[in-house]
């Protein structure tokens, strides 16, 4: 488990930070993207995936959550 | 755009590694590369934040540097003590030019040294009541000092000192703010690791300090993030600021104060020029107070005018108008000196190796007097850095990820750079080449270069370094050679 954050990009999409190794990546998919359920697997562009538990959709982004490594990036 | 072709380039990278071993071959070459603009992601072309290759000479710094030198030690109402043994402290005392206002030693402590100066004993038997006292002598010999910080260096990390605990009482007996800092050199592979734990600790022990007080604010509010004031740097951003109608709340940190950090919630936007060493605490009051952050480049007219319209943009029509006004004012003043210093500039070719931000900030500065940066590094970026520096380079030009002596001599060597802008340990070597340098990290003793009035400097100090004559009378050791063949041919 490791704390991330989750942050609204310039261009629009998501934009994944992990402060622990100051990883930035981009997010190509989000499994639940609806009001109610927000949240699942992250692919994120650099290879690696995420899960986070689905929450209601945050008001307000950048939001910190636990998320939980499933397949690393290639680095 | 760049005179090698990528190919050449890349040759040039291989030929330089030929001399390493197989292992330390592989390694560095994952950190040099030719610039590709077309590359979206920087890790498909270079690797950063890395642990540095042992045996080989590097630049970087440690934790502490960036803790104590770079983030905290510019905070100047505040008495930083560097804990641990006094030389740490005392070699990187007063040597970063970060000014400020004040009566040193009264009001405030930037350029002093506070040292626990560890001894046998207090490794042997733990510093903690040692610094205990140290903190109730400060308060007595320097009572209007504001807070403390506590800069743990090396050794109370491995002798396991609980300087924490140590701070919380200290804060309660002196009623004022003591931070303790777990910034010890070891941590990480270089100064960034540092810059993070020192933002770390800021949000835990300083930013939430104030919440709740009450607040005259204005809807202008921005707080400057990531400006040292190196040689005045900040002051040279802040009045540009203030013309366009802004409210500077706090500067982070080079000259700042407590008071203003503590204030910083408080804003509407954070203006972040060093992105490298604090995003981090600009991440932290995005999502905890939603204040967004902007980054912004003050070097050069073109990259001003750029980041003052993007920084407007956020405001109301007045800043907009006053923005447009005063870029008109400045203008005639650019033309000026644009005019008189580009043509004796025009063409000549830099390579600079620094760290933070400026490998790409001043590369605008650079392209608006005609000279062409031909190749960058930085010493202790991430991969977020290299994705924003690709994009301002030209194509194929060199990019090296903390570079080794013998490398960047190597491709100084080849690339024949009119100028080279990076540190003091660079500066005789390539001075004694024939090159000029410039230091990219103190301005060489000059500044400010940021606004308008910091590039009517960098310009003037430009040309002072290349037109200087001294360069003409100085024959580098590769031309020599070359002479001495001709002559031993005929």
């Amino acid at each position: 488990m490791a704390n991330i954050m989750i942050q609204q990009g310039a261009g629009g999409g998501l934009v994944f930070y992990l402060p622990k190794r100051d990883l930035e990546a981009s997010i190509e998919s989000i499994e639940f993207d609806t009001p109610e359920k927000w949240g699942g697997e992250l692919k994120l562009d650099n290879g690696g995936t995420y899960y986070i538990d689905p929450i209601a959709k945050p008001p307000r982004l950048p939001i910190s959550l636990r998320a939980k490594r499933l397949g690393a990036a290639e680095d | 755009m760049s005179t090698m072709t990528r190919e050449e380039t890349e040759a040039l990278i291989a030929e330089v590694l030929e001399v390493y071993p197989d292992k330390a071959k592989k390694d560095r070459t994952k950190h040099l590369a030719a610039n590709d603009v077309s590359v979206e992601q920087s890790k498909k072309c270079i690797t950063s934040n890395r642990k540095s290759l042992p045996g080989v000479m590097t630049i970087r710094g440690c934790a502490y540097a960036g803790s104590k030198g770079v983030v905290w030690g510019p905070i100047k109402d505040m008495i930083h003590i560097s804990h641990g043994p006094v030389g740490c402290g005392q070699y990187s005392r007063a040597g970063r030019r970060n000014y400020y206002v004040g009566t040193t030693g009264v009001d405030t402590f930037g350029t002093m040294n506070f040292t626990s100066d560890f001894q046998e004993k207090d490794i042997v038997f733990g510093g903690d009541k040692k610094l205990a006292k140290l903190i109730e002598e400060i308060e007595q010999l320097f009572p209007l000092h504001k807070g403390i910080s506590v800069q743990s260096e090396c050794p109370i990390g491995l002798i396991g000192d609980d300087i924490e605990s140590v701070s919380k009482k200290a804060a309660a007996a002196i009623d004022k703010p003591v931070v303790p800092v777990r910034c010890e050199g070891f941590r990480g592979v270089s100064q960034s690791l540092g810059h993070h734990i020192a933002n770390d600790a800021i949000r835990d022990w300083v930013l939430d300090k104030r919440d709740g007080q009450p607040y005259e604010s204005t809807p202008y509010d921005v707080a400057i993030i990531g400006d040292y004031n190196i040689g005045g740097d900040a002051w040279a951003t802040r009045i540009l600021l203030e013309e366009m109608g802004l409210r500077v709340v706090a500067q982070w940190s080079g000259d700042g104060t407590l008071a203003e950090m503590m204030n910083t919630p408080k804003v509407k936007l954070n203006l972040l020029h060093c992105y490298r060493s604090m995003n981090y605490i600009s991440r932290h009051m995005e999502e905890k107070y939603g204040i967004p952050y902007l980054e912004y480049n003050f070097f050069g007219p073109t990259k001003i005018i750029e980041s003052c319209r993007k920084i407007a943009a956020f405001f109301d029509d007045t800043v907009k108008e006053k923005t447009e006004a005063m870029i008109a004012r400045y203008q005639v003043m650019m033309d000026e000196i644009i005019a008189k210093y580009k043509p004796r500039l025009q063409g000549k070719k830099v390579m600079l190796y620094v760290g933070g931000l400026r490998p790409r900030h001043v590369i605008g500065a650079y392209e608006d007097l005609g000279m062409e940066v031909i190749g960058t590094g930085y010493e202790f970026a991430h991969n977020d850095d290299y994705d924003r520096t690709i994009k301002e380079m030209g194509d194929a030009t060199l990019l090296y990820d903390d570079v080794t002596g013998f490398e960047l001599e190597e491709f100084v060597k080849r690339l024949k750079p009119d100028m080279v802008g990076s540190g003091i340990k660079e500066k005789y070597i390539f001075q004694k080449m024939g090159i000029p340098l410039r230091q990219m990290h103190s301005w060489d003793y000059s500044g400010p270069y940021h606004g308008y009035d910091g590039f009517a400097i960098f310009a003037r100090d430009m040309d002072i370094a290349l037109s200087n004559p001294t360069f003409k009378n100085l024959t580098p050791p590769w031309k020599k050679v070359a002479e001495e063949e001709v002559k031993k041919a005929a």
